[in-house]
């Protein structure tokens, strides 16, 4: 890992991943360890996201290195028509690593071309989001104290939802099963279930929400009014996939919700006080799974 | 051999003779080739009846012989195109396309928010499947299936 960039999850092995998840572990028991002092890291988001950049600051803070860049990119020279290109160019002679948000998806790939330092990508548009998936992983195994052979159900929109896509690939490293719940025109891509398929991973697909009495991980998303082509589909389904605390009665103990948040109104407030909702802990283990991933790639660690 | 077939392929000394290009790509052959900034003498056919299209094109390149990488950048829009090498007005091998694991510079990704479609950059796509032809980008990770296809 260490010198590589890290663009999608893809680019982990199996082995790799556990890597990082043990090293995950090893920060959150002791968050402070000033491992790269000395360091500069350029942190450079071409469209706001706070929550991302948030975790990403407190991570490197926690690490003891120093944080250079911008927080959207009107305050940078790309609104003068500066190319992607020049300004990795420039930056990579600045900076130790850099962690970049951008629109364009593929933006993430072509930067690491571009870059001498290594890019971690905080997400390409609607392509990937590789520490939001690290993040959840670490959130699975921590819960369930393992990755292997769960059943895992994931509900909302599963076509445009890059999270779904992202961890549905990772976690079919670790023999899952798959239970896709969604309506129609959210449902999960074709080229994902031929994927699926040539793994030889079984997945169910449903549109209502139901057997949840099976689940070991509840991973909710969004569903968007402006994904749908009929605004009457949306009202129709809006309310079919939003989980409330009675629907949870059933369900094995060790059950626990998950949510890449902001949530809108798929996870009623009612669920916030059961103990197994889990997506604001999620939240947090961002920054454990983001110090475990930069020290790695640092080779600090 | 039909007196048409043997007037088609034999016009040339020496060259090659691209044979059974659909009639709707014979304008992509040429520009995927660069034919159109060379200074051979070319001449081509189009609409001509074909056994397996409605219309068929055939080109006819003088004292040129493709690279086996570079002649298989056709198959995209051409998969059926048979080559006929030729040697003092003989033809003195044949060859088929095949399409290659890698395209790269070709084709357009088909998302218009991939990055390659709002900065200057090479394309670059692994082929997925060559029966129904799907190209994954290697930035956007998107496939551009035949239907989407178009040329740089
Ligand atoms: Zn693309």
């Amino acid at each position: 890992m260490k010198n590589r960039s890290l663009v999608s999850i893809s680019d982990y092995s199996k082995k790799e991943i556990l890597h990082i998840l043990e090293l995950a572990a090893g920060f959150e028991s002791n968050p402070n360890q000033p491992l790269m002092r000395g360091k500069v890291v350029a942190s450079l988001f071409f469209e706001p996201s706070t929550r991302t950049r948030l975790s990403f600051d407190t991570a490197i803070n926690r690490l003891g290195a120093r944080v250079v860049g911008f927080t959207d990119a009107s305050s940078s020279s790309t609104t003068k028509g500066e190319t992607l290109k020049d300004t990795i160019k420039m930056v990579s002679n600045y900076a130790d690593l850099i962690v970049m948000r951008h629109p364009l998806e593929g933006s993430a790939r072509y930067a690491s071309e571009q870059s001498k330092v290594p890019i971690i990508n905080a997400g390409d548009g609607a392509n990937q989001h590789p520490t939001q998936t690290m993040l959840d992983l670490y959130s699975i195994q921590k819960t369930q104290g393992t990755l292997e052979n769960l059943d895992i159900f994931m509900v909302g929109d599963l076509k445009y939802g890059r999270t779904v896509h992202s961890l549905l690939m990772a976690l079919s490293l670790f023999n899952p099963t798959f239970y896709f719940v969604a309506p129609k025109e959210m449902s999960i891509p074709r080229e994902y279930k031929t994927f699926l398929k040539n793994m030889g991973i079984r997945y169910f697909e449903q549109n209502e929400m139901g057997n949840l009495e099976k689940a070991d991980i509840l991973y909710m998303t969004r569903v968007q009014k402006e994904r749908f082509s009929d605004p009457m589909e949306y009202e129709r389904v809006k309310n079919t996939y939003v989980l409330k605390n009675a629907m949870l009665a059933d369900t094995k103990d060790n059950l626990k919700v998950l949510h890449p948040l902001p949530r809108v109104n798929e996870i009623h407030p009612d669920v916030d006080a059961n103990p197994k909702a889990y997506y604001f802990e999620q939240a947090e283990n961002g920054v454990y799974t983001r110090m475990a991933i930069m020290s790695a790639i640092m080779g600090v660690k | 051999m039909s007196k048409q077939k043997q007037l088609q392929v034999s016009a040339i000394e020496n060259g090659t003779v691209i044979d059974h290009i659909p009639a709707a790509s014979l304008f992509d052959v040429i520009s995927i080739l660069g034919l159109d900034h060379i200074s051979n003498l070319i001449t081509f056919g189009t609409n001509l009846d074909s056994h397996k299209f409605d219309k068929k094109a055939i080109i006819k390149v003088a004292d040129k012989f493709f690279e086996r990488d570079e002649i298989n950048k056709i198959s995209l829009v051409a998969p059926h195109a048979k080559l006929n090498i030729i040697r003092d007005y003989e033809v003195v091998e044949k060859r088929d396309v095949t399409i290659p694991d890698e395209v790269i510079g070709i084709v357009k990704c088909f998302n218009p928010k991939c990055v390659t479609n709002n900065e200057s950059i090479i394309t670059r796509f692994k082929v997925e499947d060559k029966i129904d032809l799907a190209l994954k980008c290697h930035y956007c990770e998107k496939n551009t299936t035949r239907d989407e296809l178009q040329m740089m």
